[in-house]
């Protein structure tokens, strides 16, 4: 499914470029879901960026393929075609544009990237009815603009709704469980969990073990100062839990 | 129905000047050389088969027009106009002049029908290329039958709907009461040259107690051939009637002339209300240097007249070089409402002044001004707005909202707004942003699948929704795919 070898990454500053990812590497096989943990600042949003193909980071070295297609390639709304999908910490507002045009919008654009046939209106309103039933969200947030006014967990759920009406392949959870209680946090893996299928491999990045206790990962990796330093079983999450990161960030300096 | 008070002509004389006493004069018949003379008013008007008092209004006005100094008040830079290197009578252009066929085109503008699904026959007429299949411009209905049924339904109401030409022929009376009551001939230079020259526009007389059966527009309009140049509509809505209108077109209308100067003047009686939405999308120039683009100098103001008068323009202006625009309202009636609705996209090389007046006249007068200007490329996008409350408005409310959103680095985004009031219990409210479209909106989009242009349209289209949300339905969904049109090349 997806295979990253030695990706280097850099972001622009003031003071001239700095080396974020130095060098990852990491297999997640299909139907797979693998955990990215570390410390702030270890490079875990940066990964999923640069995943997704954000222009602010530049790619000085590796390779990222997603079935074999060089993802590193292509443009960010290809990259989602060919089944990329990234739930954001922090989802962004569109004032004025309501939920179910941007969905609409969204699934059209893939469909027609894919060589499918764009959806009528009816079928799309079918579609998105039955996603927000399934999720429990309410119809009346589709009329909303996005993301504007939405609370925490409306967000949260509201990135579950698009990833499960995209159909992607593989799916990067971006610190889905900060700024959630314990109900919302639920809600969002009973989604992802339904999701969860043999052709369909997951990268949830987390600063806490607890989303792994409701998304129970195959694989957990410790990301730490742009590095992958340990991998390990779902043990290892929770191993961290009780000894903190500091150990990682020892190794690494 | 009462006619124009003199309290409100001398506030418009306030706001324009005045002009003095014309005279009648023969008809002469040879072909209208360029340049600009009373010959050639002559020329106009004897074309037409006008009565004589039209043209000593048109006369009046020319003679005006010599003396009229250019307004330089704008935020627009152009080359002074030479008005004698330009055509005045809107005869049918010679063969050399357009394009022969589509292909001489440019490939960029089929390109743009192509997006607005228009069709081949209606392609020619907008690039205006010459000897085309001869058909007139109800290709652009359907059928002839759509228009026939059209004019009938009208007929049977009551509702006078004409070319502004027969009106002066066939309803002397209104054009001679109406006509220049809410934009007197020296109101401005570029008003002031349509009031001498002007060669089409519309006419529309709803009478008392009608909601117009259906939404009019110049688009419906049969012998609209010659659209453009110097259009002049007069709209009266009589105590308690109700019109639409819609004037102009999302596709690109390219034009050989360069200066475009419109006048639109509405009247609304007791209890009567216009809505009048527009769409305006004249070729904007190159997109490097701004060349060839049409300078669009449009003078549009309505008197609320009546009682409970009320007036709402809506506006979406995407084309034109240069844009100098303000649609007015003179809230005079007591309880009288003026709304003003804008988006004003500027790309390339584009300039667009434009904004509204509100004057308040009567009592408990309303405006509300929503304006949303987007200005992407190199071009640079001024609201200008005038809230001005007379010592009698007394209980006179406003409530004014100017966002704008640059895209890019190289763009300008600026926001006049003069308030002027002269009655203490006026509330007037003003709100103002300014910000530019993110990164973080636009690699949403993108990780969703939305391509940067498609992306940036639904931005925008988003940020641009109130003011859509009053453009008729049937207008709206065509002028939403122009918003995204406007803006390409801006991102990427």
């Amino acid at each position: 499914m997806l295979h990253i070898e030695d990706l280097h990454a850099s972001i622009e500053t003031d003071d001239g470029a700095r080396e974020i990812l130095k060098g990852i590497s990491l297999d997640v096989p299909a139907g797979q879901v693998h955990a990215i943990m570390g410390p702030n600042g270890s490079g875990k949003s940066t990964l999923s960026y640069v995943l997704a193909g954000r222009e602010d980071y530049e790619v000085t070295g590796g390779t990222v393929e997603l079935d074999g297609i060089d993802l590193l390639d292509l443009e960010p709304e290809e990259r989602a075609a060919a089944g990329l999908f990234l739930a954001f910490q922090y989802p962004v507002e569109i004032p004025g544009v309501n939920m179910s045009t941007f969905l609409k919008t969204a699934i059209n654009s893939i469909r027609k990237q894919r060589g499918a046939d764009e959806l009528d209106a009816l079928a799309m309103l079918k579609r998105i009815k039955a996603a927000c039933a399934r999720l429990g969200i309410a119809d009346d947030m589709m009329k909303r603009s996005v993301n504007v006014g939405f609370s925490g967990g409306e967000k949260k759920r509201n990135e579950v709704l698009q990833m499960a009406m995209l159909e992607p392949k593989f799916c990067v959870l971006d610190e889905t469980d900060s700024g959630l209680d314990i109900d919302a946090l639920k809600v969002v893996a009973d989604g992802v969990n339904a999701m969860r299928s043999p052709d369909r491999s997951f990268l949830v990045i987390t600063h806490y073990q607890r989303l792994l206790d409701y998304i129970r990962p195959d694989v957990v990796h410790v990301l730490a100062k742009g590095k992958i330093v340990k991998t390990g079983g779902p043990e290892l999450a929770k191993e961290l839990e009780a000894t903190g990161y500091a150990e990682f960030l020892d190794e690494v300096a | 129905m009462s006619s124009v008070s003199k309290e409100t002509i001398a506030t418009v004389a306030d706001m324009a000047g005045r002009y003095e006493a014309g005279f009648v004069t023969d008809i002469e018949t040879e072909k209208a050389p360029k340049g600009l003379s009373e010959d050639i008013v002559r020329f106009i008007s004897g074309k037409k088969g006008e009565p004589d008092w039209m043209l000593g209004w048109r006369l009046k006005a020319y003679r005006k027009w010599l003396e009229m100094p250019e307004p330089e008040w704008a935020k627009v830079d152009f080359p002074p106009l030479d008005y004698q290197d330009a055509y005045y009578y809107a005869a049918p252009k010679s063969a050399g002049d357009g394009p022969k066929s589509l292909d001489d085109v440019d490939p960029k503008l089929l390109e743009t029908y192509e997006k607005l699904g228009i069709p081949l026959r209606e392609q020619e007429i907008l690039a205006g290329v010459q000897n085309r299949t001869p058909v007139a411009v109800d290709v652009v209905f359907d059928s002839v039958s759509v228009a026939t049924t059209f004019k009938e339904k009208l007929k049977e109401a009551g509702v006078i709907f004409c070319s502004i030409s027969e009106a002066i022929k066939n309803h002397p009376d209104l054009v001679q009461k109406y006509m220049g009551s809410v934009v007197p001939p020296g109101d401005n230079k570029h008003a002031c040259l349509n009031s001498a020259v002007f060669t089409d526009g519309s006419f529309v007389y709803i009478p008392p107690g009608v909601r117009c059966p259906m939404e009019l527009s110049t688009y419906f309009r049969i012998n609209e051939l010659n659209t453009g140049q110097f259009e002049r509509t007069l709209i009266i809505a009589d105590k308690g009637s109700y019109v639409s209108y819609l004037e102009g077109c999302t596709a690109p209308m390219r034009d050989e002339n360069q200066l475009h100067a419109a006048v639109v003047e509405l009247i609304v009686h007791d209890d009567a209300e216009i809505k009048y939405s527009t769409v305006q999308n004249w070729y904007p120039g190159d997109f490097e240097t701004g060349q060839g683009g049409v300078y669009n100098f449009v003078t549009k103001r309505a008197l609320c007249e009546g009682r409970n008068a009320k007036v709402s323009w809506t506006q979406v202006e995407t084309g034109s070089a240069i844009t100098w625009k303000y649609p007015s309202c003179i809230l005079k009636g007591d309880n009288s409402q003026g709304e003003f609705y804008s988006v004003a996209i500027t790309n390339g090389r584009q300039q667009a002044d434009t904004g509204t007046k509100m004057i308040h006249i009567g009592k408990n007068t309303k405006s509300r001004i929503i304006s949303k200007g987007i200005s992407a490329g190199r071009s640079n996008n001024t609201y200008r707005g005038l809230v001005k409350i007379l010592p009698k408005a007394e209980g006179a409310r406003n409530f004014t909202q100017c966002d704008s959103l640059l895209i890019g680095d190289h763009c300008g985004a600026h926001t006049v707004p003069y308030i002027e009031s002269r009655n203490k219990s006026a509330r007037l409210e003003h709100e103002a942003t300014t910000s530019k479209i993110s990164e973080d909106q636009l690699f949403y989009c993108t990780q969703r699948g939305i391509d940067e242009e498609e992306a940036l349209a639904l931005i925008v289209n988003g940020f641009a929704r109130e003011v859509m949300q009053h453009l008729p339905m049937e207008f709206a969904v065509e002028a939403q795919k122009l918003v995204g049109i406007s803006l390409e090349g801006s991102v990427g």
